[in-house]
């Protein structure tokens, strides 16, 4: 607890100076100038001060605050590794400190778009540099020498000219009171001598806790005296509590209270569904408490929903002209010119995130204020939701983040911390945790969008590509915020929609309507994954009728090394990046393609029933392509002897994380491709537990996942990594399985579909 | 009264002996290191020892256990140091984490009782133990380190 004091003093001692002020506006003066992209552009931006997330004790110990949510992507570990390489801090003695929700004093903390690393490589690098500086002066001063004189390595200030030395808990009391050097004063480091990054050879800070159940998540919060609760919700998404008898769930043994929580209308963007809550004195009470309830819902205007119905309307929609997102040529006409003509219908159903812990939340209400542990990738969204719900002020309310047993973008909507904080609003003084069962976590998520993806594509005599129509039919994530919206935003469009790179003469993308009738939300890699399925499939499928190489009809189909404006694309988006800075660089896309396809042995002969498929796709501003290499026996049983994954995401911070990140999200594609479906009938979800929505398991696993990594350049912008590895997995196993078997699969997932 | 053994700490439970060993572990003892995944039995993230086979404690009522010794991921080592938390560590193998003390477990009640698992003995042993961040190679290279340096 130490630190925590010195890290207070620290923060006043320099709050004394004003240099904590001048710091802190930085932002607000960048804030000013439009347009805003990247970090800028995100709210309540970044934020650079070093008093503001390190500290340092007196026996040297770092304190490292990391503001940003760790989920398994190795946050806590990469941005602290920004900032201990600019500080030469000794590894051993740092420690992470989690912020809570604070976006003024932190910058932003919405963690996904795959934008940490990305938007605070450096702000966290001018961080750490800041802080070296201080412990500079504050030595040179103490010495009565030119500060250009001594020099901070590994934790230790020297003066080379007198030999004398100061390790950085020495010098800390001092450097609080060193000026905060801001703007150009702030000198980084030669990325040649970083000490961290880019080395691939710190370990994750939360290893030894994860390895022995020391690691705390939400599920995880313990306080004396604390309840538990379970909540019955509304089985279709708008649906009421029309009315609840509760007497026999109040006779089970350690039942203490039952409260309904009432609903939001549509759209209700994060709001708690409508439910019947169940507290109880430990999970188990409340669990049968919820079996002993009976509800009476009213369903309202989703009570209809039927995936299968929902389908066969999307198909429909299909074949007819949507809106027009982008055309040049004449499509039509080249498609009646042409030689030979394809047409396919992609399916991608609805996908629940499904992490491995499914949401929970504690929460705590007293004397006015609300505090909560939550696993919240966006704590500042749950501060400011659980404030409007309680009638708070949003200083009111602290979010705690605990480590997020998994997100994948569920956990980006805190609606289980407002049900937390509506439960302790209850029982005042009671610390009460909301426990999200799996059957929960299925049946109410915020779903990945299901669609139909309507391509078309003709070829001259010579097998060239001539006329490209995509028509991408699917309900819209913005269907959270806005009353029936019926088509893709800006934000889907530029997921591997509009932004198609392909030298194709004639091409239109349309977009017809779909309605929501669901929670659509964001899902790992989100729409790219439904665009990248369809589009690098019906590239293979054009190699085929043109009876070329899929690899070599996909690098021509790209055409030459180029960059492209992504607003000449019709991507207004532009992942929210600067299209001056962060271009559509075609040449990058045929490297990691090239890369994949030689290190797979592309080409190179397989046994009978085996083949490999390869796809490349752009998404978050960085380029992955894979190969991957299927087995499929005569009973239509596949497995997966090779799996080769290529990123271009730039400079590195964590290679080793960057690896697992894409061994993580060829599993995870691969879940998608072949197990995992969210069904609806009468408007509930069908699926309860793993049983019915699978994932992969290690017997099904890739026999090796290769990595390779593209170095990049610390001079240049940086792309993300936690998203971008999925999209091309299931496409590149669809074209690995047509070619060891001529099968085409345009539906997704696989399941039974290769069986004999 | 059900009486059982933790981590080698005699206690003894007087509520609903249908709750499941999980949830005693984690609302009573207040020990969370075995996690809740699935409360059926398909995800092994709760995966305990009983007299030294793995089970699944959020299937298993608190009153079939009575007189069994449990075992936890907090009670593997003392030190947290078991040759597979170390292989663990030294692979990388955790993103998230949360799946990892139930494999840890299931893991170790393998090696016990096969100390040259062969590939395809570790997907049967392993196959019950989901990891939704993918981290399966790993797991299998962390188990190979310790069976090579075991054999």
């Amino acid at each position: 607890m130490d630190t925590f004091v010195t890290r207070r003093d620290f923060l006043q001692a320099i709050a004394a100076t004003g240099g904590f002020a001048l710091a802190g506006g930085i932002n607000e003066v960048f804030a000013a100038d439009p347009p805003k992209y990247g970090a800028d552009g995100m709210p309540n931006g970044w934020i650079d001060n070093p008093l503001v997330f390190v500290a340092i004790a007196p026996d040297g110990i770092v304190s490292v605050t990391c503001h940003r949510a760790e989920m398994g992507q190795g946050v806590r570990t990469g941005v602290t590794m920004i900032i201990a390489d600019e500080l030469e801090a000794d590894w051993s003695k740092i420690r992470v400190v989690q912020a809570p929700g604070d976006e003024k004093k932190y910058g932003n903390q919405d963690t996904d778009g795959s934008r940490t690393t990305r938007h605070f490589f450096t702000p966290m690098r001018r961080c750490g540099a800041a802080a070296r500086q201080m412990l500079e002066g504050a030595a040179a001063a103490k010495w009565g020498v030119p500060v250009s004189e001594v020099k901070a390595a590994n934790h230790v200030v020297t003066h080379a000219k007198s030999g004398k030395t100061a390790g950085y808990g020495e010098l800390a009391a001092d450097a609080a009171k060193q000026p905060v050097p801001t703007g150009a004063a702030i000198k980084l480091k030669d990325p040649k001598d970083f000490r961290y990054i880019g080395k691939g050879k710190t370990p994750i800070v939360d290893g030894f806790d994860m390895t022995t159940g020391k690691g705390m998540y939400a599920q995880d919060v313990v306080m004396p005296g604390m309840l538990f609760a379970v909540i019955a919700r509304s089985p279709v998404y708008g649906g009421k509590v029309k009315s609840f008898d509760a007497t026999a769930a109040r006779q089970v043994k350690g039942v203490v209270n039952v409260v309904e929580i009432k609903g939001t209308d549509i759209p209700a963007a994060f709001a708690p569904l409508a439910g019947v809550a169940v507290i109880a004195e430990n999970t188990w009470a409340a669990i049968q408490g919820r079996k002993a309830l009976k509800i009476e819902w009213d369903g309202g205007a989703n009570a209809s929903y039927d995936s299968d119905k929902y389908r066969a309307g999307m198909e429909a929609a299909a074949v007819k002209p949507g809106k027009v997102i982008r055309t040049h040529g004449d499509v039509d006409k080249a498609m009646a010119g042409a030689a030979k003509t394809l047409k396919a219908d992609y399916y991608i159903p609805h996908l629940a995130q499904a992490p491995m812990e499914p949401p929970a939340a504690t929460a705590v209400v007293k004397d006015g204020k609300c505090e909560v542990w939550t696993c919240a990738q966006s704590p500042q969204a749950a501060r400011n939701d659980v404030a409007k719900r309680l009638g708070m002020k949003p200083e009111d309310v602290t979010i705690n983040v605990t480590l997020l047993g998994g997100g994948f973008g569920r956990k980006s909507k805190a609606d289980f911390a407002v049900e937390a904080a509506l439960l302790a609003n209850e029982m005042p003084g009671k610390p009460v945790k909301v426990v999200w069962t799996r059957e929960d976590d299925l049946h109410h998520s915020f779903y990945h969008t299901v669609s139909v993806e309507h391509l078309e594509a003709g070829l001259d005599k010579s097998g060239k590509p001539v006329a490209w129509l995509h028509r991408s039919v699917g309900p819209t994530l913005m269907a959270l915020f806005m009353p029936d919206p019926k088509v893709e935003s800006a934000i889907e469009i530029g997921m591997g929609l509009a932004n198609v790179p392909f030298e194709v003469p004639n091409v239109r993308i349309e977009n017809p309507e779909a309605a929501a009738h669901t929670r659509v939300g964001w899902y790992r890699a989100v729409s790219n994954i439904p665009h990248a399925f369809a589009v690098q499939s019906m590239v293979c499928e054009m190699a085929n009728a043109a009876g070329r190489d899929p690899k070599d009809f996909l690098l021509e189909l790209m055409g030459p090394a180029r960059k492209i404006d992504p607003r000449t694309l019709n991507d207004t988006w532009n992942h929210g990046e600067d299209p001056s800075l962060y271009v559509y660089d075609v040449g990058r896309l045929r490297n990691v393609t090239e890369i994949a396809a030689k290190a797979s042995g592309w080409g190179g002969k397989l046994p009978k029933g085996q083949g490999r498929g390869i796809a490349a796709h752009y998404s978050f501003t960085t380029y992955v392509a894979s190969v991957i290499q299927v087995a499929v026996d005569a009973k239509g049983a596949l497995t997966i002897p090779r799996v080769d994954i290529v990123i271009d995401c730039g400079a590195q911070v964590n290679p080793e994380r960057i690896r697992s990140q894409m061994e993580g999200a060829v599993i995870m594609g691969l879940s998608n491709a072949m197990l995992s479906e969210i069904t609806y009938k009468n408007g509930a979800v069908v699926q309860d537990n793993f049983h019915q929505y699978e994932i992969l398991r290690m017997n099904m696993a890739p026999r090796a996942i290769h990595v390779h990594l593209v170095p990049g350049d610390y001079s240049k912008h940086m792309g993300g990594v936690g998203e971008p590895g999925v999209p091309p997995i299931a496409p590149a196993l669809c074209n690995a399985i047509f070619a060891a078997t001529g099968k085409r699969i345009r539906a997704l997932p696989i399941k039974d579909q290769l069986k004999a | 009264m059900v009486s059982i053994t933790v981590n080698g700490q005699p206690l003894s439970f007087d509520g609903d002996p249908e709750m499941p060993l999980l949830w005693y572990l984690r609302d009573v003892l207040q020990m969370t290191g075995t996690k809740f995944g699935c409360g059926m039995a398909l995800c092994g993230a709760c995966t305990v020892h009983v007299d030294g086979a793995a089970i699944r404690a959020c299937l298993t009522p608190i009153g079939t256990v009575a007189g069994k010794k449990i075992t936890t991921i907090e009670g593997l080592d003392p030190n947290g140091k078991h040759p597979l938390q170390v292989a663990w560590r030294d692979q990388g193998v955790p993103q998230c984490g949360y799946c990892q003390s139930g494999q840890i477990m299931q893991a170790a009640a393998l090696l016990a009782a096969n100390k040259s698992p062969s590939s395809t003995d570790i997907d049967n042993a392993m196959a019950g133990n989901l990891c939704r961040c993918g981290t399966y190679p790993r797991i299998k290279a962390a188990i190979e380190q310790v069976a090579k340096k075991g054999a």
